[in-house]
């Protein structure tokens, strides 16, 4: 008999929890009250006991999926009801396939998690940073994985996608036409590792649908015979679409990508090695193939000339810092030009459906953070509301505490549009990936001195590098320019005698 | 090359092993006038003398026992033991002693002797004639125990079975005699003790096995092989040492296992295999290890469809290779 297992009340105001980790698989035999699974919520951390004897039949809920409480995450085959492997699972009710398609745009409730969600696992998972103070205070740096990387991260998509759901859940795609829920020998687990193998693009041949390790390698042999053959993959389905968007890329440099690696591994050079995929980084790797394959993004850019915000930073940050304990950078006066800038231009703050394009009334800033194995956009709320002052301890607070897995799930959550601060790392032009649902993603690269003319003559000015990757769908390049002019104006027209408010 | 029978093999490898060198003897029931009760040492006798090929009386403890007091005497004695369902009586002289001298003296004593043995049923031997004990011997240190399945390995290794300083259990499967017939060059070679060999390769499935039930896997395979599953047949021969490295690289090649011995399976030549590959290729197996044996009922009955069903046939193999190969 199939018992069904539900999310737990694990708090009095919780209603919902994060799978962070599933301790058993399907196949797995459970004893009762042996912990199956990870859960995270903004309360506690806590490990799901099991209800009963048995056989893991089915996990519905992914990992980094946030659940309901009183929803079902699992399917228990207890003991008396007999065989886990065929039939019984096989007549189970139809769940949501664990590996979601990267190019799936509806979400399903329970099988694609939200960005912002997944990202709690992320940090979670994420080792404690190495960080410096001085990092600290200027922090938030690099953004989603530059653009240069996208097009060969795609091409991965579907291996990526599975990555996470295929070979750690061990389970295979219910659409895929394969049988569902069975397990994964330890011979096809090590080759799904080797080879980088999107399970869902497999035909179990053995018993009951199961993927045999001669499935595998007989794929393996066709994909990496033929990189360009579609044919194999089920008609209309999203991982069909992976090499066209390299094609559509021609200015992505091909193989050496981060992410490119899996595909290929083993019969790569002599000294090649593989790291091995973690939870975190095919989360990302997720993110940024369901982003780029979701939106068209397009790019502006404009300079700006730092001047006045660099005399009031020059002349205000040492009274800061000792008064509030933390640096003034550049990034909370950006940050406030881009809020204002929003406010005028409220089609950049805004999220695309099939009904509509969703104007957000709240403007919550998201601030990318890079450690050194994970991303992190800690959110701040209502920013419209902040000063310079409040932008810059708050965001100084959500750094600090991203970087030590402080954040609270709604920290991390809600995000409307997100300022990527890539200056901090020297760099000068970037395009960053939108970080999905939101309209567009804003970069300030570092600031540089640099020969300008002024009039008739040539000045030496502080100049920053201001881009934009926006969502194509959204806007055109008439507002996205207007919005980047704004947040220039904006910035260059402070009074270098003003204050910080 | 001649071709010849099992049996011929092993006695051609005795008999020239008898003319090179004049320390190797044979004692035993029935060797000598009778030629034993299979024919392996027929006419050796007359060539040899009766002190060279020694009718003892029906006591196995006490051919054993002599065999090991001569052994450690200088000389190279061959025991047969007529049926190995017999050899229960000779236990203590091979295990606790034989098996124990080289350690027992610090290596200064060794007992290089040759227990002969045919075991194994489908002969209608019913209890007593038709057992397959191995397991007991291939659990002791300090015992070799080997089970040729060709002639031509017959021939090699009972001439390196008598070449080697320490006690050697021969075991021949009875039914391969004069069942089994090949190719065995004349003159002196030795086949290594301690070596599996791969009889068939393949990809898909390694089939382990000895003795007779190598034939039966060979035929299984070969009617799998006309459905293009591909399976590698191992001949485990030395039964110990056993060969792991040979059991690690074909089941890590296959990912699928069968093991195949006419035993019964519990605490078997097939459980030590079964563990081995456990132990070394968890990464590489893409199926359960399986095992087909003996049921576990206490004797080979007589009664013929009776002892069809204890049996190992090659249609047995058939259907768990299918098994396998559906998985």
């Amino acid at each position: 008999m199939a018992l069904t297992v539900t999310m737990p009340q694990l708090g009095e105001s919780v209603t919902e929890g994060t799978i962070a980790r599933w301790l058993k698989q399907p196949g797995d035999a459970i004893a009762k009250y042996e912990s199956i699974a990870e859960v995270i919520t903004d309360k506690v951390n806590a490990e799901i006991p099991a209800p009963a004897d048995g056989v893991m039949s089915e996990l519905i809920a992914a990992e980094g999926t946030v659940v309901p409480v009183g929803q079902p995450i699992c399917s228990i085959e207890t003991a008396a009801s007999g065989a886990p492997g065929g039939e019984g699972v096989g007549t189970s009710a139809p769940a949501p396939p664990l590996a979601t398609s990267p190019a799936q745009t509806s979400q399903p409730p329970l099988a694609a998690p939200e960005p912002h969600v997944t990202e709690t696992v992320a940090s979670q998972a994420a080792s404690p940073q190495a960080t410096t103070t001085e990092q600290v205070g200027e922090e938030t740096a690099v953004a989603p994985i530059q653009d240069a990387f996208a097009g060969a991260t795609a091409s991965v998509g579907s291996e990526v996608a599975s990555a996470s759901g295929g070979s750690s859940a061990a389970a295979a795609p219910a659409s895929g036409g394969n049988g569902a829920g069975f397990h994964l020998t330890p011979a096809v687990r090590m080759l799904v590792r080797e080879h980088g193998v999107d399970l869902s693009q497999i035909t179990g041949t053995g018993i009951g649908g199961r993927i045999s390790k001669k499935d595998v390698l007989e794929y393996v042999q066709q994909r990496d015979a033929g990189p360009g053959d579609t044919s194999r993959a089920p008609a209309g389905q999203a991982p069909a679409a992976a090499p066209q968007a390299v094609a559509a890329a021609p200015v992505a440099p091909p193989a050496p990508s981060l992410v490119g690696a899996p595909s290929a591994p083993s019969s790569g050079g002599e000294g090649d090695t593989v790291v091995p995929l973690t939870q975190v980084r095919k989360v990302i790797a997720e993110h940024m193939v369901r982003s780029r394959q979701t939106s068209p993004h397009a790019y502006v850019m404009v300079e700006v000339d730092m001047s006045s915000v660099s005399r009031i930073r020059d002349r205000e940050k040492a009274a800061f810092e000792e008064r509030h304990g933390v640096k003034l950078t550049y990034l909370p006066f950006v940050a406030r030009a881009v809020i204002e800038a929003l406010q005028r231009h409220p089609t950049l703050n805004a999220s695309w459906s099939d009904a509509g394009i969703v104007v957000k009334r709240a403007i919550n800033l998201g601030i990318a953070v890079a450690l050194e194995d994970n991303l992190i956009v800690p959110v701040v709320r209502d920013a419209d509301r902040l000063s310079v002052v409040g932008l810059a301890t708050t965001m100084a607070d959500l750094g600090a505490r991203a970087r030590s897995n402080h954040l609270k799930l709604d920290e991390i959550q809600g995000g409307t549009f997100t300022l990527n601060n890539t200056g901090a790392l020297g760099a000068v032009m970037t395009q960053a990936i939108i970080n999905q649902p939101q309209a567009a993603i804003m970069t300030m690269d570092m600031v540089v001195k640099r020969p300008v003319v002024v009039g008739d003559a040539i000045a030496i000015r502080p100049i920053m590098n201001l881009g934009l990757s926006f969502d194509h769908r959204i806007n055109d390049g008439l507002q996205a320019t207007r919005f980047v002019t704004a947040v220039q104006k904006l910035l260059e027209g402070l009074d270098p005698a003003g204050t910080l408010v | 090359m001649p071709v010849k029978t099992y049996i011929e093999a092993i006695r051609d490898g005795i008999r020239e092993e008898m003319r090179r060198d004049d320390r190797v003897m044979i004692l035993g029931e029935d060797v000598g006038a009778k030629g034993g009760v299979f024919g392996v040492t027929e006419g050796l006798q007359k060539e040899f003398g009766e002190w060279r090929v020694l009718d003892s009386p029906l006591a196995e403890s006490l051919i054993v026992g002599v065999a090991i007091g001569a052994a450690m005497n200088g000389m190279r004695p061959i025991a047969e033991i007529q049926f190995q369902d017999f050899i229960l009586p000779a236990v203590d002289q091979i295990i606790s002693e034989a098996a124990k001298m080289r350690y027992r003296s610090n290596g200064d004593w060794g007992v290089p002797m040759v227990v002969r043995s045919p075991f194994g049923g489908g002969v209608h031997g019913a209890l007593y004639h038709s057992q397959s004990i191995e397991a007991i011997f291939a659990h002791i240190p300090g015992l070799r125990v080997v089970v040729p399945s060709s002639p031509y390995d017959a021939k090699g290794m009972i001439i390196a079975a008598l070449r080697d300083p320490d006690p050697v259990l021969f075991f021949e499967h009875k039914r391969c005699y004069r069942a089994i017939k090949g190719e065995v060059p004349d003159g002196d070679y030795t086949v290594p003790l301690d070596r599996a060999r791969v009889v068939r390769e393949g990809t898909d499935i390694a089939v382990f096995s000895y003795g007779m039930m190598v034939h039966s896997s060979l035929e299984a395979v070969d009617r799998l092989a006309a459905d293009g599953f591909s399976c590698e047949v191992v001949d485990l021969r030395s039964l110990r040492p056993i060969d792991r490295e040979a059991i690690v690289a074909s089941a890590s090649k296959c990912g699928k296992v069968l093991i195949v011995q006419e035993a019964n399976l519990a605490v078997s030549v097939a459980s030590e295999v079964a563990a081995i590959i456990a132990e070394e290729c968890f990464d590489s197996l893409d199926a359960p290890v399986m095992r087909l044996g003996g049921p576990e009922i206490p004797a080979m009955p007589y009664a013929p469809p009776l002892e069809q069903f204890y049996l190992v046939t090659p249609d047995k193999v058939e259907v768990k290779l299918r098994e396998l190969a559906a998985y």
